[in-house]
């Protein structure tokens, strides 16, 4: 029989449902992969005795009858949400010992609706970061490995990616800003959908730049996106942004039809100097979906070289005003102050040692494009090319394309260690082909297309219509069904 | 836009985070060289394009102004690292 934790959501759950496994099963092959894995740092809190209690629970209301899509399913939780009574870091040292007092909406819905909390994984500090080598855990490292080096799973939902890959659990959440699902996901060869702005609460999930927020899904298959996104997803009237619409049944509009619709390529996103690779992978991924009865259209969208720099601004000036809570007063590290130190000293010794370096210059980028001064040459003319970068898209949507097929990344896997000595503008390049999704708003997801000559992982993006993540998930299955990707990293941890 | 140190030692002032002065050359090269990488910004004509402030189009909601949460100190004083007698300790303020 195969091993339970291999499984995906959607097998797992009609598993549940035909009474051929149980919950409290699923769940001890998961908690036994995850403790023969720690070289691997995707789990960073465990919660075991938790988690079997809600096995527990979850096979009696299996056993009632009409349990939801997600119950008795064990899944990993994303540091960077709000846990109750359990350890919530994101990733950094500032949050060292705090224990929330509240659960996130996110993860709160998915409990709710039975899904089991393994425990908490590994990501970027504060979810900056594109190879999760900014953790105060230390790297999270990706199952996939072909020579001597230890490869990054991605960030910031490097933890994520890696858990997922290595069939530590059924699925986890993630959550994207420039492309932290996205890319993690391409890194590892899973499946990662970003929603549209305002369709997953962002309560209880630790703010990075709160315009570009999104959480979402890291699975094995697109069908699996669409059950638990379902789930994740729903009005919540304790984030002003959350979308009061009706959440679809994803699933169910999954047909993987899409004869007569318009893909469209973008120009703009034939990068110099991008592997050819990775050219090719695209080219093929078109193919794939011009043979299942897509047209294929090349389109423009002018603005893209501007959505990484205008990112840039925003992101950290959203993030400097975010972490401003961040003082030592309510959560978290305080500095041991000196004697005659007052509150400003404690503000800025706490900070100094509570946050790494890449959130610290983030931070104070923030803190200087919003400064007196500069405010308008830089934060406020990012928000016009914002404005821009949206109306690109949304030309294009008008002019008949129903979804946008490009990279994922810029290349497969790199090895950790490799982007410490480049400058970090190098290392923000990673997102060059997620960012100007979060800069629009619009929903993403990346889906494993092929393995490169070295034998890595590659994916490619599908960008929708705003809230039409129904019609996304479908063009995602029809690729997902032609690409017929089914390679796994080979166990070596 | 060159910073120099001065500048750089500026904001990591207001930003309330303590930078060594012999961390504040690399500091500000740092500075330099990501808003070198914003600058190209500037290429964009933005005349009379608004900047955006909801990436979705939507009215904040409104709701009935009354109490609907509250009396939780003991939740909120919970994660302090110094708290005392219902409030949240911290080094003297005033002289």
């Amino acid at each position: 029989m195969t091993d339970l934790n291999t499984l995906g959501l959607a097998e797992a759950r009609d598993a549940l449902r035909a009474g051929s496994t149980t919950s409290k099963e699923l769940t001890v092959a998961c908690l036994k992969a995850i403790e023969g894995a720690g070289v691997l740092n995707a789990f960073v809190h465990h919660t075991p005795e938790i988690a079997m209690e809600q096995a527990a629970a979850a096979d009696a209301r299996i056993a009632e009858g009409n349990a939801p899509a997600m119950c008795g399913l064990p899944i990993g939780i994303k540091d960077l949400f709000c846990t109750k009574g359990v350890p919530s870091q994101a990733g950094s040292r500032i949050l060292e010992g705090f224990l929330p007092e509240y659960e996130s909406t996110v993860s709160g819905n998915l409990l709710g609706s039975g899904a089991v909390m393994l425990g908490k994984l590994n990501m970027d500090e504060f979810a900056m970061g594109s190879s999760n080598e900014t953790s105060v855990y230390g790297n999270a490292i990706n199952p996939w490995k072909v020579d001597e080096r230890q490869l990054t799973p991605g960030g910031s939902s490097g933890g994520s990616a890696a858990a997922v890959a290595a069939d530590l659990c059924l699925a986890a959440t993630g959550t994207d800003t420039g492309g932290s699902i996205r890319q993690p996901a391409a890194f590892t060869g899973t499946v990662g959908i970003k929603p549209t702005y305002g369709r997953c609460s962002r309560w209880g999930v630790v703010a990075f730049a709160s315009s570009l927020d999104q959480a979402g899904p890291m699975t094995k298959s697109v069908r699996d996106a669409a059950i638990m996104l379902e789930t994740m997803c729903g009005y919540d009237p304790k984030d002003s942004t959350s979308a009061d619409l009706a959440v679809p049944n994803f699933e169910a509009l999954m047909t993987g039809d899409i004869r007569g619709k318009k893909i469209g390529l973008p120009k703009e996103y034939r990068m110099d100097g991008m592997p050819a690779e990775i050219d090719k992978l695209w080219a093929d991924g078109a193919d794939m979906l011009r043979d299942a009865g897509a047209e294929i259209v090349d389109i423009s969208l002018p603005h893209t070289k501007y959505a990484l720099p205008a990112y840039y601004v925003i992101a950290p000036a959203e993030a400097s005003s975010n972490l401003a809570r961040y003082d030592g007063v309510r959560y978290g590290h305080r500095a041991t102050l000196d004697a005659g130190d007052g509150i400003t000293e404690m503000y800025e010794k706490t900070r100094a040692e509570g946050f790494g370096p890449e959130v610290q210059r983030r931070v104070m980028i923030g803190t200087y494009v919003l400064s007196a001064g500069f405010y308008d040459a830089y934060y406020n003319r990012a928000r016009r090319v914002r404005t821009l970068i949206k109306k690109d898209f949304e030309d294009v949507f008008a002019a008949g394309v129903d979804a946008i097929l490009t990279p994922a990344t810029p290349s497969s896997a790199f090895g950790l260690g490799e982007m410490t000595d480049v400058d970090p503008v190098q290392m923000y390049l990673n997102d060059v082909f997620t960012v100007t999704v979060n800069m629009a708003g619009l929903p993403g997801i990346s889906v494993p297309v092929g393995l490169d000559s070295k034998g890595l992982p590659m994916g490619l993006q599908l960008i929708g219509r705003p809230w039409e993540e129904g019609d996304l998930l479908s063009s995602a299955y029809a690729l997902e069904k032609a690409a017929g990707f089914v390679a796994k990293p080979a166990k070596w941890w | 836009m060159s910073i120099d140190t001065s500048t750089a030692a500026r904001v990591a002032k207001l930003a309330r985070i303590k930078v060594e002065d012999d961390a504040l050359p690399a500091l500000a090269a740092e500075f330099n060289n990501i808003l070198g990488f914003i600058e190209q910004l500037n290429e964009v004509d933005v005349d009379g394009v608004e900047p955006m402030t909801s990436v979705t189009p939507q009215r904040l909601k409104r709701r009935v102004d009354v109490v609907s949460d509250g009396s939780q100190q003991q939740a909120v004083l919970k994660n302090s690292p110094d708290a005392r007698e219902g409030f949240f300790a911290v080094p003297k303020v005033m002289e």
